[in-house]
């Protein structure tokens, strides 16, 4: 999920506040991993203990903000540059790189160490390699390297409902597998909407994203072929384990809606899109985050009706 | 260089901070002293009396 800020406010004094480093934890990609990650730990079987399930989910969340404030301060050049992200602590003087590193990697070890110590060794491990590939894979390799960035990289924000199974059965199976692809698929065209309407903040940057290397049409294409791979999915899998009449009624309203915005997108040209200000692309991107917590949240409401005889098939 | 006044907006920021990480330190003591109750009180939870008496 983007963190598509667009606070511009700058302050040089170098005392940061406490708000300073919760923003370097990226608070709004945190609630997709929080939601994820719960879901993922509620409709697994078995029963958790509420307390050790909120300590799960809460250190998934902070590994998933160390992730991000690792994030910020690799890529603290280019989020000077980006208009989107020039309000960040680092790019705006509040916090240094060192402070951003230290406070990633202590708060990295300290949430797999106390995942581990809550849950198991394999959620623990799932939110490490999580936490590797989003900073290491992504922000230092793939995201500066190749358009196929968000595509590879889309794995990293789509690991939380895994590790929330993992921390509820100590197990990785394929209903975790299936909640896994379903982010892992939406990531491209929910990044590819954004980066057609963020017009030049990419290629200022210097960052391949799909729209400087391919060109807009190529993209507008993209996200067409895209959607139609993520639709056959998530209906698809309301016929699996995981799904269930309610899960199958939301994928089949959710996608109908997302392909009809794909096919809008996919249909206009940039004079078009210029002219009403990018608006089929806002609402696409708008959209595909009501997208994704809908379908999780019909997950998790298939699952809590599931005692009573009702929810999953 | 300009003088501080008494209460700067920078002792402010640091107040909020110090607030800040001293609530979440708490959250942090009661959260480990929970987590240590459940699973002690879990039926799984055992220790060798060697353990015990370490």
């Amino acid at each position: 999920m983007s963190d598509a800020s667009l606070n511009t406010t700058t302050t040089q004094t170098g005392e940061a506040g406490f708000g300073d480093y919760f923003a370097l934890l990226k608070p709004r990609v945190m609630t997709l991993v929080v939601f994820t990650a719960f879901v993922g730990l509620f409709a697994a079987p078995g029963t958790v203990h509420p307390v050790i399930g909120f300590a799960a989910i809460l250190f998934i969340a902070v590994g998933g903000g160390a992730s991000g404030a690792l994030n910020m301060w690799w890529d603290a050049d280019i989020d000077r540059v980006m208009k989107r992200t020039r309000g960040r602590p680092i790019p705006a003087g509040k916090v240094t790189e060192s402070e951003a590193f230290a406070f990633g990697m202590t708060l990295a070890a300290m949430s797999v160490v106390m995942l581990w110590l809550a849950t198991n060794a394999l959620a623990a491990a799932i939110l490490a390699f999580t936490i590797f590939f989003y900073v290491v894979i992504y922000s230092m390799w793939l995201k500066r390297w190749t358009p196929q960035n968000i595509v590879i990289g889309g794995a990293a924000g789509a690991f939380p409902p895994m590790i929330g199974w993992a921390a509820a059965t100590g197990s990785v199976s394929l209903e975790s597998v299936l909640m896994f692809t379903l982010i892992f698929l939406w990531t491209p065209p929910h990044f590819w909407a954004l980066a057609l309407f963020m017009k030049s903040d990419y290629e200022t940057a210097g960052v391949p994203m799909l729209t400087v290397t391919h060109g807009r049409r190529s993209t507008r294409t993209h996200i067409l072929v895209y959607t139609l791979g993520l639709a056959a999915f998530a209906i698809g899998t309301g016929f699996s384990a995981v799904g269930g009449p309610i899960y199958l009624i939301v994928a089949l309203a959710l996608n109908a809606a997302f392909l009809k915005g794909a096919w809008a997108i996919w249909r206009r040209d940039e004079v078009a899109a210029e002219t009403d200000g990018y608006r089929a692309e806002k609402s696409f991107f708008k959209l595909s985050l009501f997208y994704l917590f809908a379908h999780f949240g019909a997950i998790a409401l298939d699952a809590a009706i599931a005692p009573f005889g009702m929810g999953g098939w | 260089m300009m003088a501080l006044s008494r209460q700067h907006e920078l002792h402010k920021r640091r107040f909020s901070r110090n607030l800040g990480l001293g609530l979440v330190l708490a959250g942090f003591v009661a959260l480990v002293f929970g987590l240590t109750v459940v699973k002690v009180s879990t039926d799984d939870f055992t220790m060798t009396p060697a353990e015990a008496v370490n």
